[in-house]
């Protein structure tokens, strides 16, 4: 796996792409945090954009890159290797250049501000991890779309429209339930739902580290009896685990048994 | 070299083979033909892996070839189509395969013979559908493996470099390498071929000497033998 992934990887690091998006985080890293001295606030707006573009992109480049990289593929296919590793060694490929502009191009930034030496360095952490997670994620829901759709534009479309589902439609449905079922004690459903979804539990986990759990609204208190705690954090972590293995597990299945 | 028993194959509704029984021997070369779409390259690419059979077993050398792919270290393989990924160099296509297969290979000589160089720092998104051809055939005869499986290795090469590629395959058969080769030019496997194995609708029609293929047909030459073949279906 691993020399499939090194190609994987150089082809996207010499891609313009790549270069965009590090740059991108760079420009936003800078512009938060030297015009707007205050940590937790850019901590805050850097998670929002984090949260919803990282899948995004994630969701984008793993489709492209799948689609883009079928003759590399038909050429490993008939090399001594394995069927599995083809599939994730070009997995971790995509996913693994993505984490790198995603990490370089806050870290930079941060570290010029002198992250280092400030408290802040868990909070900036935590959006890290989160994001690399957010990153794996998605770029594994993105090959499993693109692995069981031969037609590129249909599995594209779903590529997105499941990015849309998660960070937009499953919000509205859950706010939508929450009032519908206002009589109800919603605390244990709206923990479930919560972790159900990793770009909520993303922001959630985010939300309580920064002790800003107001922002929760109404299932604040309760999220942080849950999420707050150590077995909370950790029931997170894991959750957001599954939310990568389980997408991983499923490609190398399907590709150990595709025709091509 | 390759044991094919019962193998069944099909895409959706599309029945491509229908129970292959095929015994490969060492030291030979092979043509498959048959028409467009009858499962020349589905069969192929079950030895290869590269398609999964619904029933029946294929061994090469001794070993089933379910889950594994070691195996494929003792195959050299020209796919059908010449598709490489086109942001590459073709000599950085050719170091990724070396790379890929721990082997170092013989790339120069076949370059010289097939006249690439000046093609060597050109993107393959760039060269035109003989050149890749070629390059295709410098991957497939680069390394020193038992088993050689060419699918249409003539499609768009020019008169010269179809001389080389006779010569190649010669030269192979001289160094005890069993080769496998699709074509559509029976003149190319009139000159080639040991055997031919004819697939029709999913089952192997003929299997024999191009001498025996003659004697059942009654025929001399082998595109009128193949057109006989093909009309006595009927009569079993
Ligand atoms: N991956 C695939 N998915 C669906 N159908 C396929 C696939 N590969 C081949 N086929 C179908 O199988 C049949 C045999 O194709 P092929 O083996 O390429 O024939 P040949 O090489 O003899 O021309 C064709 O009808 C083709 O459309
Ligand atoms: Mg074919």
């Amino acid at each position: 796996m691993g020399k499939v992934l090194k190609y994987s990887f150089y082809d996207l690091i010499r891609s313009r792409w790549s270069y965009i998006y590090f740059f991108f985080y760079l420009a936003l890293g800078f512009v938060l945090l030297f015009l707007n001295n205050d940590l937790s606030k850019a901590v805050i707006t850097l998670m929002n954009i984090i949260i919803v573009l990282v899948p995004l992109i994630g969701t984008i480049f793993g489709t492209m890159y799948y689609y883009n990289s079928k003759e590399f593929t038909e050429l490993l296919l008939a090399q001594p290797i394995k069927r599995s590793h083809i599939f994730l060694g070009q997995y971790f490929g995509v996913a693994g250049s993505l984490s790198l502009s995603l990490a370089l191009g806050l870290g930079i930034p941060f570290a010029a501000y002198g992250l280092l030496k400030s408290n802040a360095i868990f909070d900036f952490a935590l959006l890290l991890v989160v994001g690399i997670f957010l990153t794996l994620i998605f770029t594994a829901l993105a090959f499993n779309i693109a692995i069981h759709n031969e037609n590129k534009i249909k599995g594209f479309g779903y590529a997105v429209l499941l990015w849309l589902f998660m960070a937009v439609i499953y919000d509205g449905i859950f706010l939508l339930s929450l009032i519908i079922f206002e009589e109800y004690p919603l605390d244990t459903f709206s923990m479930i739902a919560t972790a159900l979804n990793p770009i909520d539990l993303s922001r959630t986990l985010i939300l309580l580290k920064l002790d800003i759990s107001a922002l929760l609204g109404y299932t604040g208190a309760v999220f942080k009896k849950f999420f707050g705690t150590q077995i909370g954090f950790w029931a997170s972590m894991l959750v957001l685990v599954l939310w990568n293995a389980i997408p991983i597990f499923l490609l190398k299945y399907k590709s150990s048994r595709k025709d091509f | 070299m390759i044991n094919i028993s019962d193998l069944h194959k099909k895409f959706g509704k599309n029945e491509v083979l229908k129970g292959i029984d095929l015994n490969i021997e060492h030291g030979k070369i092979y043509a498959i033909l048959g028409p467009n779409g009858s499962g020349k390259t589905t069969l192929i690419k079950s030895v290869l892996g590269m398609v999964i059979p619904d029933k029946g077993s294929i061994e090469v050398l001794g070993e089933p070839i379910k889950k594994g792919w070691k195996y494929r270290k003792q195959i050299d393989y020209l796919p059908q189509i010449a598709n490489f990924p086109g942001n590459l160099k073709v000599n950085e296509l050719i170091d990724m395969i070396k790379d890929l297969r721990n082997d170092k290979g013989n790339a120069d000589t076949l370059i010289e013979l097939f006249k690439l160089q000046p093609y060597c720092n050109k993107k393959l998104s760039n060269l035109s559908g003989g050149t890749k051809q070629k390059v295709n055939l410098v991957l497939a005869f680069m390394f020193n493996s038992q088993l050689l499986i060419l699918d249409e290795p003539n499609t768009g090469l020019d008169p010269n470099a179809l001389i080389q590629l006779k010569e190649l395959i010669k030269k192979e058969k001289e160094n005890g390498k069993t080769l496998l080769i699709t074509s559509h030019v029976m003149q190319f496997v009139e000159e080639v071929a040991d055997e031919v194995i004819y697939l029709l609708e999913g089952k192997i029609y003929f299997k024999g000497t191009l001498k025996a293929l003659m004697a059942k047909t009654q025929q001399t030459n082998v595109e009128h033998a193949i057109a006989a073949l093909t009309k006595t279906e009927g009569y079993g």
